[in-house]
């Protein structure tokens, strides 16, 4: 119960040392904050994913590679959703153990914020939209001057 | 009573608590306080997105996506800013390896990449409000301008960032605190890299996809 009872987070007392050393190199003693450094591999396996996953996108779009724009419109999403992963984890050294879980643990709030706010919004007025004018296609109110 | 660290009982009975000295957190709380901050702006993002998602296809007769958006300039600017990514993950590693002149020049490099990023930007904001398809003209132009208006101006703030560290960097070298610097500046800067992902594809893609 008390304030002393657990090994206390930075209670290594070379973690301050180490970050003056300027001549440590890779070593920083931060425990966690090594998590957030990724290597030249990693960046360059982030940076040859993305390449792949904006080009195919584009590719889709301007070469018109599906006959329905719902199904390429699907695909476009499904893409995009890699991709941020992708940057998450090899640009922005995302995992579960950075900070005690706290980093991730805020992603997770936001993402189930974010995507609350987009359906949300998109379902409601959606509804709202096809139910205002019931003399006109939802077509015919979009292009109305 | 007599098992817990710190407390103790006086005569009176009444117990006496002792406060255990709280380490000082020296920065460590920033990459998660700035983490947070992130966190909260993707929302600011994702309110933009989503009026963009219900206004983006009132044109009022006016031009639409296929009109006015040029893939392959899109395709370009996106180039610029996932160089700019990577770029500025090479200048990190010569921070690890104490390099001044090289992380200064990689981030020079990001720095001219994000440039080149505006620049395309500002080009094809120039175009539209040109040919009339200015944010007062629709719906759809005023959420598009302040979606990717708001992206943009995140960018110039990095790009005046990062001009700030080029010069703190070489002035007072690889202090603890230049890297807290150079590491929060990497976040922002990957994260816009993110965000940009959803511009390209749900404004400029899906838009000139589903006419």
């Amino acid at each position: 119960m008390s304030a002393q009872a657990g090994p206390h987070p930075v209670a290594d007392p070379h973690a301050f040392d180490h970050a003056h050393d300027q001549s440590h190199g890779h070593d920083h003693g931060h425990g966690h904050e090594s998590s957030h450094h990724g290597s030249f591999r990693d960046y360059l396996i982030g940076f040859g994913l993305s390449v792949v996953l904006t080009a195919i996108p584009f590719w889709i779009v301007m070469d018109n590679v599906f006959r329905d724009p719902k199904v390429a419109a699907i695909v476009l999403l499904l893409f995009a959703v890699v991709q941020i992963v992708v940057h998450m984890v090899y640009f922005l050294h995302m995992n579960t153990k950075s900070e005690g879980g706290w980093t991730v643990l805020a992603l997770i709030f936001t993402a189930i914020l974010v995507v609350i706010a987009l359906t949300g919004s998109l379902w409601i007025m959606h509804h709202l939209d096809t139910n205002m004018m019931p003399d006109m296609t939802p077509h015919q109110a979009r292009h109305m001057p | 009573m007599a098992t817990h660290t710190g407390t103790a009982v006086d005569e009176t009975g009444a117990p006496t608590f002792h406060t255990a000295d709280e380490h000082v957190h020296a920065g460590d709380s920033t990459m998660l306080g700035f983490w947070i901050y992130l966190m909260s702006d993707s929302l600011i993002f994702a309110v933009l997105f989503a009026t963009f998602g219900v206004l983006g296809r009132n044109y009022a007769a006016g031009p639409g996506p296929a009109d006015l958006f040029d893939l392959r300039l899109i395709a370009l600017n996106t180039a610029m800013l996932l160089l700019s990514s990577i770029t500025y993950g090479l200048a990190m590693l010569e921070v690890e390896r104490r390099r001044m002149g090289l992380t200064l020049f990689w981030l020079g490099v990001t720095g001219l990449f994000g440039l080149a990023f505006l620049s395309i930007e500002l080009y094809e904001f120039a175009h539209l409000i040109h040919e009339g398809a200015t944010p007062q003209r629709s719906a759809f132009l005023s959420a598009f301008f302040t979606l990717v208006g708001t992206h943009g101006l995140h960018v110039t703030f990095g790009i005046t960032w990062l001009v700030t560290l080029m010069f703190q960097l070489p002035r007072h070298g690889f202090i603890p605190e230049n890297h807290r610097r150079l590491m929060c500046l990497g976040m922002f800067w990957h994260f816009l890299d993110v965000i940009w992902i959803g511009v390209f594809t749900y404004v400029y893609l899906m838009g000139v996809l589903l006419k």
